[in-house]
C-alpha cells in the first residue's frame, strides 16, 4: 500500500510540473495580455480561495460566507506595505502620504496579507462560531459589511486612504513581468499544496467528523470550538493570500469591490466543484473563469448571420446564460463536478467503496 | 435639538415601516422552511423594474395591482422551481439555491434593463410634499408606518383565526406530523411565498417614491437589513419583524444624523451580532431546544 501511495504522489507531482511547465510555455508563446494568461492567472487566483472556501464550508460543514472580507483584509494588508515609497504622496493624496512609511518585500507583504486575515477571523470567530448553521453564515456575511464599511472610514483614511484607490503597489505585470504565471501558479500551488496536507492530517479528520456529526464528534474527545476556531483561521489566512494575490492581478484596489456578490460567486464555484472535493474546487474556477470572462463573450455580442440577428444575443446575456448553468447544477447535480472526491482518488474508486462516506 | 432630529426621525420610522414589508416575507418563509431566502430582496428589486415599466404604459390604478400580481407570481415561481425540489435535501442546499436564485435574478434584471438605473415613476398621492413641525417630507413617511401596522394586524389576524392560518404554523411547528395530518404542505409553503412576495412589493412601492432610483443590486441591501429586523424581532414572529426593522430603520437614520453616514449599514449586522449572541432568539421569538 505505502509503496502505491508513493507511486501516486510522484505520479501526482509530476502532473503538476507538466502542467506548470505548459504555464510558462503558453505564456512566453502567446504573451502576458493574450486571454489564456489572463483566464489562467485569474483562475489560479479564484482556485486559491475556493479551496479556502471549501476548507471551510466543504470540509468543516461552517456555512461561513465572510469570505469577502477576509480577502479585503489580505489585499488591503498588501497594497498598504508595498506601495512604494516615492509614490505615497500621490497615492494618499487625501492623507499627506499616510501613515505607513515603509515598504516590504514582494512576499513578505504577502505572508503578512494572511497573518492579517487570520488575526481578524480569530477575533471574529470567538464570538460567531459558537452559533450555527444559518445563522453563522448570516453574521460572518455580516462581518464581512462592517469590515468593508470600516476600511472606507475617513478616520482611518492615513492608513487605508479612505474609499480611494489603492494603487501602483507591484502588480503581477509590474513585479514579474512574463512569468506571472509561474509566480501564481507557484504561490497558489503552495498554499493548495499545505491545505492538502492540512485536511489529510488528523486536524483534517477532525474537521470531516465536525461535518458529518457535531454531537459524535464532540463524543469522541475533538474540541469543538478549538478545531471550528483553527478551520476559520487557517481558511481566512489563505483567503488573506488570496485576495492580495487577486489585487496583484487587478492592478487597483477599492473596498467596493469586494461586496457580498463576491462571496455568492465563490460559494458557487465550490458548489460546482463539489462540496468537500480540492481538486473540485480547482477545476471549477478556471472552468468559471474562463467561462465569465472568455468562452461565453460571444453572448454579450449582437450577432448577425446574414440578414438575421441572432435573438437575445446583448450586452448581460452571458451572465444570463451563466447563471442558469448554475441553478441547474445547484438544482440536479447537487454533489457538483467531483462530488467529495479527488481527482488523484478516481482510480481507486473501487477499493474505497466501502470505507466511503454513507450518505 | 428636537427640530435638528425630526426629520431623521420621520424617515427613520418610514424606511423601518419599509423594511418591515420586507421582513415580514423572511420571517414567514424562516419560520415554515428554515431558510434564509437570500432571493426576496432581488424579488423586491424586480417589483420596482415592474413598476418602472408597467407606469409607462397604463395609469397607477390599474400599474399597482398588476405590480402586486406579477411579484407574487415570481416569488411563487421561484419557490417551485429552485425550492421545492429541493425539500429533502440538506438545508444548506437549499440556501445555496437561494443564493443562486438571487444571482441569477440579479444577472436577468441587468440584462433586461441594460444596467442602468431606472426612475421610479412619481406615484400620484405618496410623492407629494408635506409640512410637519418644521420638517418637510412626503406623504408616503405618513402612509408607510400606518399602512405597516394595518398590515401586520391583518397578518395576525390571518395567521391567527383562519383554517389556512393554523395549517401554517402547524407546518412550522412539525413538518412531518402536519403532513400526516393531511395538510398539504406544498399548497401551505406556496402561501407563504405570496404573502411575502405580496408584502415585499407594497413595500417596494412605499421604498421607492423615496428612494428613487432603481438598480438591479438595490434590493440587496434593504433585504439583508430586512432578515436582520426579523432575527432581532424573533424569527417567525410577525410583530416581531416589524418592530425590529422600525428601531433598524430609526437608528439607522439617527447614525446619519450623527454623520457617520459610513456606518449606518455596519451598524445593522453588529447589532445582528449582538443580538445573536445575547437573545438568539430575538425579542419575540420562541425558545427551541436542539435536539440529537
Amino acid at each position: 500500500m505505502k509503496k502505491k501511495g508513493n507511486l501516486r504522489l510522484i505520479l501526482s507531482l509530476a502532473v503538476v510540473a507538466l502542467l506548470y511547465g505548459a504555464a510558462v510555455l503558453v505564456e512566453h508563446t502567446s504573451g502576458s495580455k493574450s486571454m489564456v494568461v489572463t483566464v489562467l492567472q485569474k483562475g489560479a487566483v479564484y482556485a486559491l480561495i475556493a479551496v479556502s472556501m471549501n476548507l471551510l464550508n466543504g470540509f468543516t460543514g461552517l456555512f461561513s460566507l465572510g469570505q469577502a472580507g477576509f480577502m479585503l483584509i489580505g489585499a488591503y494588508s498588501y497594497a498598504i506595505l508595498t506601495i512604494p515609497m516615492a509614490k505615497r504622496a500621490a497615492v494618499y493624496q487625501y492623507y499627506d502620504g499616510g501613515i505607513v512609511q515603509f515598504t516590504i518585500g514582494l512576499l513578505p507583504a504577502l505572508l503578512v496579507a494572511g497573518v492579517m486575515a487570520a488575526l481578524f477571523a480569530a477575533l471574529i470567530g470567538m464570538p460567531v462560531l459558537r452559533l450555527k448553521g444559518d445563522y453563522l453564515a448570516i453574521a460572518t456575511l455580516g462581518f464581512a459589511e462592517i469590515i468593508r464599511a470600516f476600511v472606507q472610514w475617513d478616520a482611518i483614511g492615513p492608513l487605508t486612504n479612505g474609499s480611494n484607490l489603492l494603487k501602483t503597489y507591484p502588480t503581477l505585470k509590474t513585479a514579474m513581468p512574463g512569468n506571472t504565471l509561474l509566480f501564481t501558479f507557484l504561490v497558489v500551488g503552495v498554499c493548495i499544496g499545505l491545505i492538502l496536507l492540512l485536511i489529510n492530517s488528523t486536524y483534517g479528520r477532525a474537521f470531516k467528523a465536525i461535518r458529518d456529526d457535531e454531537i459524535a464528534a464532540e463524543a469522541m474527545g475533538i474540541n469543538l470550538f478549538r478545531h471550528k476556531q483553527m478551520a476559520f483561521v487557517i481558511s481566512s489566512f489563505f483567503a488573506g493570500i488570496g485576495g492580495a494575490l487577486l489585487a496583484m492581478y487587478q492592478g487597483s484596489l477599492q473596498a467596493n469591490g469586494f461586496k457580498s456578490a463576491m462571496t455568492y460567486e465563490i460559494l458557487l464555484i465550490v458548489v460546482i466543484g463539489g462540496m468537500g472535493s480540492v481538486s473540485g474546487s480547482i477545476l471549477a474556477s478556471f472552468l468559471f473563469i474562463a467561462c465569465s470572462e472568455w468562452w461565453l463573450r460571444f453572448l454579450d455580442a449582437e450577432t448577425m448571420i446574414g440578414n438575421f440577428q441572432v435573438p437575445l444575443l446583448a450586452p448581460g446575456f452571458r451572465m444570463v446564460a451563466f447563471s442558469i448553468v448554475i441553478m441547474v447544477v445547484v438544482l440536479f447535480f447537487r454533489k457538483g463536478i467531483m462530488g467529495d472526491r479527488e481527482l488523484w482518488e478516481l482510480g481507486s474508486r473501487r477499493q474505497a467503496k466501502g470505507g466511503g462516506r454513507n450518505k | 435639538m428636537f427640530d435638528t432630529l425630526l426629520p431623521y426621525l420621520l424617515a427613520g420610522i418610514s424606511v423601518g415601516g419599509q423594511y418591515a414589508m420586507i421582513a415580514v416575507g423572511y420571517t414567514l418563509v424562516y419560520g415554515i422552511l428554515r431558510l434564509i431566502n437570500f432571493a426576496h430582496g432581488d424579488i423586491f428589486t424586480a417589483a420596482g423594474f415592474f413598476m418602472v415599466y408597467l407606469a409607462a404604459a397604463m395609469p397607477p390604478a390599474l400599474a399597482i395591482p398588476l405590480v402586486i400580481i406579477l411579484t407574487v407570481a415570481l416569488g411563487f415561481t421561484v419557490e417551485r422551481v429552485a425550492y421545492k425540489p429541493l425539500r429533502s435535501a440538506p438545508r444548506m442546499s437549499i440556501m445555496i439555491s437561494a443564493i443562486g436564485v438571487s444571482y441569477l435574478l440579479q444577472n436577468l434584471m441587468w440584462y433586461l434593463t441594460g444596467g442602468l438605473a431606472r426612475q421610479y415613476p412619481v406615484l400620484p398621492g405618496l410623492g407629494d410634499s408635506i409640512q410637519i413641525g418644521s420638517a418637510s417630507t412626503k406623504v408616503v413617511t405618513l402612509v408607510t408606518p400606518v399602512l405597516t401596522v394595518a398590515l401586520v394586524v391583518a397578518l395576525v389576524m390571518l395567521i391567527k383565526r383562519t383554517k389556512i392560518g393554523m395549517a401554517m404554523r402547524a407546518v412550522s411547528v412539525d413538518f412531518e406530523t402536519a403532513q400526516l395530518m393531511g395538510i398539504k404542505i406544498n399548497n401551505v409553503i406556496s402561501f407563504t411565498f405570496i404573502i411575502g412576495s405580496a408584502m415585499a412589493a407594497i413595500g417596494s412601492l412605499l421604498y421607492f417614491t423615496n428612494y428613487t432610483a432603481v438598480t438591479p443590486t438595490i434590493g440587496a441591501m434593504p433585504g439583508l437589513k430586512a432578515f436582520v429586523a426579523a432575527v432581532f424581532g424573533g424569527i417567525g414572529s410577525i410583530p416581531g419583524a416589524m418592530i425590529g426593522a422600525l428601531i433598524i430603520g430609526i437608528c439607522e437614520n439617527l447614525i446619519k444624523a450623527a454623520g457617520l453616514t459610513m456606518f449606518s449599514d455596519a451598524f445593522t449586522f453588529a447589532l445582528l451580532i449582538i443580538v445573536l449572541l445575547v437573545r438568539p432568539t430575538g425579542l419575540f421569538g420562541e425558545k427551541t431546544t436542539e435536539k440529537v
